[in-house]
């Protein structure tokens, strides 16, 4: 149901590679199952770091990807073309007029570990020793145009870089190239891969981490007052947008409408702390829901961004009732990150995938480790098993939050 | 250490192989790097220093443009450790 005269946008298809699995089927199953994809990093590097675990992919993409293949990408590439390929398949596309098809894929950080590892060959073995393909796998943009080339796309591919809401902006960026008729078909979603010391000790340093390194799988409880910090984690997810017309043409099965986008910046003094006020969070849900022409009272479900750490979480929580107002009390709230930990740039297209796929199914999974929830909330968190959606038409948000004051929402419908 | 062709030939063969996914049996002296075995620029250059480690030789950026078939980096190879 259409209420304002945009061009309709869909979801087609997923793909992702996660903490919890190794592809959107899976990882579906798995956060309906309240599984956490957060492990001890056995590695030797790893013993002597203040936070030693980590949302570590379940699949390593190197063993999925042919050995030639995969040999010239950094594993942020690795990962998407695995989730790009899977999110395809799953769309039932076969071919796509290439100048009608574009990419949106994005990072937080980037080709980091190509970066390193270089300086690292550099260090040992001299200048002449660097690899060749180190620029193309370090760029950011080497995902995105990975799958671009993968797929022949020809109507511009980009690389949105909002450090955690860097996924979702490239849901928006999607969204906005099929509007504006600049493409019938884009390939969406974020990408992270950055395991290594360094990033874990950097975020260590801004106690912006979990220090549960004696019960992982526990450390990320949004929410909970026993937080203490965001769990870092790797992986990806993909999706396909389309137009309506385009996919309903096709035949195509469609999961979700992406109806909204809304997206604000804080402009504030802090690079790196929540405003406590949560405003530009809430005015980032309110220019979502009119820019998808819904009230707040067709909202059923948020996929919050929701992190764990002790602010956040809190500014989180105000933003969203602020914005749905007396609505919220139809409006059931989860954190998947309390099971995948935070994919940092992945993070928005991973929730992404679960908003789109909790509508198509009418099942809402579960935040686990939520045993003892912060006073004076205000939210339905759906805790324990997965909770059923309503029959009939449903609009359902995700929000993502970025260091540097980056807000982004997204409202999805329900076909 | 000086090597034989013949076993230069092979060692050079497994490097291109691991680079580029290129059959063993398809390296042959006559084959062209860029006409035949479709290796672009930069696998070149990976090539190039993966058979500068394991021959323990070194190959000047302006030689490996003269570097055409994989006979001609066998015989450079060759003279270059004899």
């Amino acid at each position: 149901m259409s209420t304002n005269n945009k061009t309709r946008v869909v979801v087609t298809g997923l793909g992702a590679t996660t903490p919890v699995g190794g592809t959107a089927v899976s990882t579906w199953s798995a956060l309906l199952a309240g599984q956490s994809g957060v492990r001890t990093i056995t590695d030797e590097w790893a013993t002597d770091l203040p936070v030693n675990f980590a949302g570590v992919a379940a699949v390593d993409p190197a063993e999925v990807l042919d050995r030639v293949e995969a040999r010239k990408l950094d594993r942020i590439a690795q990962f998407a073309l695995v989730a790009a390929r899977e999110a395809w398949a799953d769309a039932g596309l076969t071919t796509v007029d290439p100048v009608r098809l574009g990419v949106s894929v994005a990072t937080g950080i980037g080709g980091a570990l190509t970066l390193l590892s270089s300086w690292d060959a550099m260090q040992k073995s001299g200048p002449r020793r660097v690899s060749p393909h180190t620029i193309p796998m370090l760029m950011p943009n080497s995902a995105a145009a990975t799958v671009g080339i993968e797929f022949t796309a020809r109507a511009g591919v980009h690389t949105p870089v909002a450090a955690c809401a860097s996924g979702a902006e490239s849901m928006a960026q999607g969204l906005e190239m099929i509007r504006s008729g600049r493409a019938d078909v884009v390939v969406v979603g974020g990408t992270e891969a950055c395991v290594h010391p360094l990033p874990l000790a950097a975020f260590a340093s801004m106690m912006a981490l979990s220090r549960r390194n004696d019960d992982p799988a526990s450390a990320s409880r949004p929410w909970d007052k026993g937080r203490d910090g965001f769990v870092f984690a790797e992986g990806c997810a993909i999706l396909i947008l389309e137009s309506f017309e385009h996919a309903q043409a096709r035949g195509a099965r469609m999961y979700a409408e992406v109806a909204g986008a809304g997206l604000t910046s804080d402009g504030s003094d802090s690079m790196v702390q929540p405003d406590p006020t949560g405003a530009g969070a809430t005015r980032a849900i309110e220019a979502a829901l009119k820019d998808a022409g819904a009230s707040p009272d067709e909202v059923v479900h948020v996929n919050a961004h929701a992190t764990s750490t002790p602010q956040g979480d809190i500014a989180e929580a105000l933003a969203i009732r602020n914005a749905l107002g007396s609505a919220i009390d139809g409006a059931c709230i989860t954190s998947t990150k309390s099971m995948t930990g935070h994919l940092l740039g992945a993070a928005g297209a991973v929730e992404s995938i679960a908003v789109v796929k909790a509508i198509y199914e009418r099942l809402v999974p579960p935040t686990i480790n939520l045993d003892d929830p912060e006073d004076g909330l205000g939210l339905d968190i759906v805790t324990g098993s997965p909770r059923t959606l309503r029959d009939g038409s449903i609009v359902a948000l995700n929000n993502s939050f970025g260091f540097g004051g980056h807000n982004v929402a997204l409202a999805f419908r329900s076909i | 250490m000086a090597q034989s062709e013949q076993e230069i030939l092979a060692g050079l063969a497994d490097i291109v192989n691991e680079i580029t996914g290129v059959a063993v049996a398809d390296i042959a002296s006559e084959k062209s790097f860029t006409d035949d075995l479709d290796i672009d620029s930069l696998s070149m250059v990976e090539v190039v220093m993966a058979a500068e480690e394991k021959f323990g030789v070194e190959i000047p950026d302006e030689e490996v443009k003269n570097l055409v078939t994989v006979g001609d980096a066998v015989s450079y190879i060759a003279k270059a450790s004899a």
